[in-house]
Parts: structure tokens; C-alpha cells; sequence
């Protein structure tokens, strides 16, 4: 069932699976960095050794109630949803076998944002759960539309400009209308211009425990297709052929992808870019077989928000930059130079 | 000169062939543009009449040819004549803008919005609004000046001797995110009422347009679509690839920048008089490319469409609920919605 393709020009660091694997406990060593920077730093720098005694219970000063109540929550929602984001976008790039497609792109995140806006704008909802539903099923439409054009990416020769420009409109129809009922309810203006920033803080670790079971699903999800996925990556012929069902396959990509990005959305608003970014670097660097791609870009994508989310502290300290805005900014350069590389003009 | 060539398209056409100057015009093209000609003269003296005081046909019709109540008069000319007039004009501009896109990107789904302009030039207006509380017509003349930066930016990043369509897409959808990034920090961070007024000036209105924007409004329109027209007839050897228009003797650099130029002027001047009004652009020539059975390369058809699309969504705007005016750009926003779905309940037919 599986095909471990290989191409040329993925696979820098490594292709066998032990240096893989090696390479993977380092990217988790990073991860570990990471988050200790994430307990670190902020309006006031705490010390490693005063965070490690806060997480042990040692210590009870304001620096450690700090460490607990503050950043604990902020930087595990930054693991969960940065790792839940570049999975997702992983996914989306080797279903549509469109190196572009990212669920910001592909409007994913803005049928998400819609349905949150309905949700409080016409039926009252205030709380996390009643959000995260909405969410769901905005993501589950959305990601449904680009399974739409994806099956129509078959049939007919739409390149992948053509899915990455409907997935702007529809996002834009989408964003437009959101903004429209916004006008109109002041309430769900209030909270949808934070929400649309894509913050991590002031959630809480029962928020994130909310939304942390569809995550979970929505990995083993992802890591289920990862194999099918390698042999569509040669083609919807080639992958029936080698025994594959696509069928299954899409509906799974589909429902991983919502699970995904509707849960992390409803928590931290649309976050951008970390879903089309991390998995270009990690094939870049670790090759083109799907299973490692997803391991990967679990880890590296929590390790991308949790750096962009410690930066947004940095740049405006004592005030923070949302985390979202600064992927944004990181993630745009980065599509541009793709963009311009000649390889990627003959899409 | 030789001998003129006759050409068989395979269509019904129309020809004029003088000493100075000859023309060919496609029977069904020049027809479908005739009957949305009079479609828009229709619309536009019903849309007249109707409003928060109802003017009845026949006097709206007197209020031009004498004979009818001073009330009326002031009401169908003073109130609503500029809105229709400009709704009519931004909505010509707007599709032509449209369809010029459209052929430099070789995609049917291309349009103005592409190369970021009105994400900056919401930028332009969110900071003018919301750092320096500046008045309308600062902020229209800012929403310009930034619209026109970020597109010269998105340009030159996707300029390497020449536009390619890919590139030059994927490069706006990059700095039209860093842009709409920053637009919702700067509306987060601001005061509720500021970021309100930012967001009505960004859903694209023309509640509130001043009279004497429309002839600025009409000079403008009219001289960058005379562009666009001029440099059309090397527009479908564009479409047939670089490598091929550079064959058969286009300029293609060149005509490239010009309609770029065009294609950029009309959106301007249509988003610094009312707004970013999406849809418009991407919809209409597609539209109109079906009303004539042609694809590609038809400009006024598509501004016809383009005109009527406007000034049916301002007038729904307008009146549906009365007497509260909508944002036009919440009608073009569901419209655009409309056609996509259309668009893909058509596609996923054909499967």
C-alpha cells in the first residue's frame, strides 16, 4: 500500500528512516526549547530555574502564579494549535497535490471565522463550546468546497492557481458577508476584531482541554491517510492502480483537516501561514514521504507558533504583537520568495 | 497597402472598410451590447423613482422633458440622479478593470483585487481613520495614494521581464496578507467607534458620496478605459502566451504596462470614491463573456454588465431596507457568493 516516493530536491538533512528518526528527537529536543523560551519570556522575564519550580509546585510567588496562570495555558495552546495548523496544511498540499494550498488560502479558516460570527451574531453564543462547534462546521463546509474543486482538479485541467484563486474568492465572499452582519451587531464586532488577530492569550487550560480530544482525532486522522496520501502523490490513476480508494481518502483528508483548523480556529482565530510554510520546509529538508511529513510538521509547527507567538512578545514590549499577525508577516515574505523561484513558476 | 484579407471568425459579423480605417464587429456582440444598453436606461429611470419617497415613472421621466412638481425634481435630480450616474460609472470601470486583469493573468478568475489594491488601500484608509481621524476627502486621497503604492509594490516583486500570471497572483495574495494582517491589529487595537467607521469605509458604500465627485469620477473612467480600448487589439495576441505575441510583433512589455496602467487607474478611482466594491470586477466580464459567446477579450460588454451589475446592487442596497441603506459592497459580496456557487454546482455537474 505504501510508495516511498522520492524526488529530487526534497531530503537535505535526511531520507533513511534512522537519520530520520534522529532528526525527529532533535526536532523534539527544539520543541522542548522552545517551549521553556515560551515560560520565559514576556512583560517580565522569569528565570528557568523559577520556571521549573513553578511547574513543580515548589514555588508560589507572583513570578510562579505567573508561569501557572499566564504563559502554561498561551504555550501549550501554541504546541496544540501550531502543530494542529501545519499537519492540516500538510494534508491539504498532498490532497490537492497543490504545493500553495494552506487552509488561510483555501478559505478554510474564513468559512470557520463565518460560522463563529452567525453563531454570535444570530443565536447568542458566547462560550467556547458553542464556538467551537460553529467552527467545526464552518471548516467542515469550507474544507468540503476545496474537496469540491479537488475532485474537479481531476476531471479538468484547473491548475493550481485556479483552486488557490477560488478558494480567495470564496474566503472573500465569506470574510465580506462576516463583516457585513459585524456592522450590523455590534456585539459580535467586538469580538471578532480580537478574535480575527489570531491571539493566543488569555485562554485558559480547560479552553484548551475543550478542543484538545478533536485534535487528537484529527491527527491519528491524518496519520491513518499519511501512507494512501504518498501514492496520490503520483497521480489519481497511478494510486488506484497501486490499490488505494480515494474515496476514503478524501473524506478522511477532509474530516482531519476540519477537525484540525475548526478546533484550533474557534480557540485562536485565524492563524495563517503555519499550515503552507511548514510543510515546504520539512520537505525540503526530510523528503517526500507523507508519514514523516505529518510527524514533522506536528512538531516544527508547534515549535513556528511558539516562536512566533514568544516574538510577538518581544517586538512591542512591554505590549505584544498577536501571533497570528506575526506569522502573517513571517509566512507573506516567504510565499513571495517561493513564488518568484523559477521551479515554482512552471506549476 | 495590399489587398484587405478576408477573414472567416465563423461568426456573423459586421464590417466598415474606409481608406482611413476599417472595422469588424461581431453581430452578436454588438446586439447583446445594444440590449444591455437599453437594460441600463430601464434600470436607471426605475431606480430613479424608487426610494424612501416613490417617484412614479412617467415623472420621473418629466423631471427631464419639464412639467413636473418641484419635489419630484429635486428628488430624482438633486438626490439621486449623481448616485445612479456614479454607480453606472464605477460599475463600467470596475469591469473593464476586471476584464483587463483577467487577460494579463490568462485567468478567468483574475481581477484588480489580485494585485492588492483594495487591502491597501484599506490600509491607507484604516490609518488615516483610525490614527489620524482625517476627514472623507484626506481619507479617499490616502486610500488612493496607498492602493497605488502597494500595487506598484506587487508589481515590481513580480516583474522579471514581464508579468506572468502565476506570479503576479501569488505575489498579491503574499502582500495582500501582510496588509490585511496589519489592518486587523491596527482595527483591533483602535476604539470601538474608530474601528467602526474604518469598517463601514471597507465594505465599500456609496451612501454618503459627495456630488462633485462624479465628474472627476467620469474624466477619469473615460480616459483610462480609452487606454484600454486602445492597446485591446494587442491584448489577444497576449493571451496566446508571451513567446507568441512577441512572434507576431507585439510590443509585449510594452502593452503590458499600459494595460496594467489602466487596468489600476480605473480601480482607483473607483475605490477612492466609495470604497473597496469587490465582485464587480471578477464577475462581469465573465458574465458578459457569456452573454456574447465569446471568450476572452471584450471590454465593453463587460463594463456594460459591469455598470448594470452596480447600479442594480446600489439600488437593492438602497431601498431593500428602508431606512436603513446598506453598504453596496455587501450586495456585490453576495452576489459574488451567488456565482460562485453557481460556478461550482456547474462544475461539479459536469463530473
Amino acid at each position: 500500500m505504501s510508495v516511498s516516493a522520492s524526488e529530487p530536491g526534497g531530503g537535505r538533512l535526511a531520507r533513511s528512516p534512522v537519520p530520520l528518526f534522529a532528526w525527529l528527537l532533535g526536532c523534539v529536543v527544539l520543541l522542548l526549547a522552545a517551549v521553556l523560551l515560551s515560560l520565559m519570556v514576556g512583560s517580565a522575564a522569569i528565570s528557568p530555574r523559577t520556571v521549573l519550580d513553578a511547574l513543580l509546585g515548589n514555588a508560589h510567588s507572583v513570578e510562579a502564579r505567573t508561569v501557572i496562570e499566564l504563559r502554561v495555558p498561551r504555550t501549550v495552546l501554541a504546541v496544540v494549535a501550531g502543530g494542529a495548523l501545519a499537519v492540516a496544511g500538510a494534508l491539504i498540499q498532498a490532497l490537492t497535490r497543490n504545493p500553495l494550498a494552506d487552509p488561510g488560502i483555501l478559505g478554510v479558516n474564513a468559512g470557520a471565522g463565518f460560522a463563529v460570527v452567525i453563531a454570535v451574531a444570530f443565536f447568542g453564543v458566547s462560550g467556547v463550546p458553542g464556538r467551537i462547534g460553529a467552527a467545526l462546521a464552518g471548516a467542515a463546509v469550507a474544507a468540503a468546497v476545496v474537496y469540491l474543486i479537488g475532485s474537479m482538479n481531476r476531471a479538468r485541467t484547473a491548475g493550481p492557481v485556479t483552486l488557490v484563486l477560488v478558494g480567495l474568492a470564496f474566503g472573500a465572499v465569506l470574510q465580506g458577508l462576516a463583516g457585513a452582519i459585524t456592522l450590523v451587531r455590534p456585539k459580535a464586532f467586538t469580538l471578532m476584531r480580537h478574535w480575527d488577530t489570531g491571539a493566543l492569550n488569555d485562554r485558559t487550560l480547560a479552553m484548551v482541554a475543550q478542543v484538545l480530544p478533536l485534535i487528537l482525532l484529527g491527527l491519528a486522522i491524518a496519520f491513518f491517510v499519511a501512507p494512501s496520501l504518498n501514492a496520490v502523490a503520483l497521480g489519481d490513476g497511478p494510486a488506484k492502480a497501486l490499490g488505494v480508494r480515494l474515496g476514503p481518502v478524501r473524506t478522511g483528508v477532509v474530516a482531519a483537516v476540519s477537525l484540525l483548523c475548526g478546533a484550533t480556529t474557534a480557540l485562536a482565530g485565524p492563524i495563517g501561514f503555519a499550515g503552507l510554510m511548514i510543510p515546504h520546509v520539512v520537505r525540503w529538508l526530510f523528503g517526500v514521504d507523507q508519514r514523516w511529513i505529518a510527524a514533522y510538521s506536528a512538531v516544527l509547527g508547534a515549535v513556528l507558533l511558539l516562536v512566533a507567538d514568544v516574538a510577538g512578545r518581544l517586538v512591542l514590549w512591554p505590549g505584544e504583537l498577536p501571533a497570528g499577525i506575526v506569522t502573517a508577516f513571517v509566512g507573506a515574505p516567504f510565499l513571495i520568495v517561493l513564488a518568484r523561484r523559477k521551479e515554482a513558476s512552471g506549476l | 497597402m495590399s489587398t484587405p484579407v478576408k477573414l472567416d471568425t465563423g461568426r456573423p459579423e459586421w464590417a466598415v472598410r474606409t481608406r482611413l480605417l476599417s472595422a469588424r464587429m461581431d453581430r452578436r456582440t454588438l446586439v447583446v451590447n445594444l440590449a444591455l444598453a437599453a437594460v441600463i436606461v430601464v434600470t436607471a429611470l426605475v431606480s430613479l423613482g424608487v426610494g424612501d419617497i416613490y417617484v412614479s415613472l412617467p415623472d420621473v421621466l418629466a423631471t427631464f422633458y419639464g412639467g413636473a412638481s418641484r419635489a419630484d425634481t429635486v428628488v430624482v435630480q438633486q438626490w439621486r440622479l449623481t448616485r445612479v450616474l456614479l454607480s453606472l460609472l464605477l460599475g463600467f470601470g470596475l469591469a473593464v478593470s476586471g476584464a483587463v486583469f483577467q487577460s494579463l493573468t490568462r485567468n478567468p478568475l483574475g481581477s484588480p483585487d489580485v494585485i492588492g489594491f483594495s487591502t491597501g488601500s484599506y490600509t491607507g484608509a484604516i490609518v488615516l481613520i483610525a490614527l489620524f481621524h482625517a476627514p472623507t476627502a484626506v481619507i479617499s486621497f490616502g486610500a488612493l495614494a496607498s492602493g497605488l503604492a502597494v500595487a506598484a509594490i506587487v508589481l515590481a516583486l513580480s516583474y522579471r521581464g514581464g508579468f506572468r500570471g502565476f506570479r503576479l497572483i501569488v505575489v498579491g495574495i503574499g502582500v495582500s496578507a501582510v496588509l490585511s494582517a496589519l489592518n486587523t491589529w491596527i482595527m483591533a487595537k483602535a476604539q470601538l467607534q474608530v474601528a467602526m467607521s474604518a469598517a463601514i469605509w471597507g465594505a465599500g458604500s456609496l451612501n454618503s458620496v459627495a456630488p462633485d465627485a462624479l465628474p472627476v469620477a467620469a474624466a477619469g473612467i473615460a480616459l483610462f478605459s480609452a487606454l484600454a480600448l486602445l492597446y485591446g487589439s494587442r491584448i489577444r495576441a497576449l493571451e496566446l502566451g508571451q513567446d507568441a505575441a512577441d512572434a507576431l510583433g507585439v510590443r509585449s512589455r510594452h502593452t503590458q504596462i499600459a494595460l496594467t496602467g489602466a487596468g489600476v487607474g480605473l480601480v482607483a478611482i473607483a475605490t477612492a470614491v466609495a470604497g473597496p466594491i469587490s465582485f464587480i470586477a471578477l464577475v462581469a466580464p465573465q458574465i458578459a463573456a457569456r452573454l456574447t459567446g465569446r471568450g476572452g477579450w471584450s471590454p465593453i460588454g463587460a463594463g456594460l454588465t459591469g455598470a448594470l451589475l452596480l447600479l442594480l446592487g446600489d439600488t437593492v442596497a438602497r431601498v431593500a431596507f428602508l431606512p436603513v441603506q446598506l453598504p453596496v459592497g455587501v450586495v456585490t459580496t453576495s452576489l459574488g457568493g451567488l456565482y460562485l456557487i453557481w460556478l461550482l454546482v456547474r462544475e461539479a455537474r459536469r463530473l
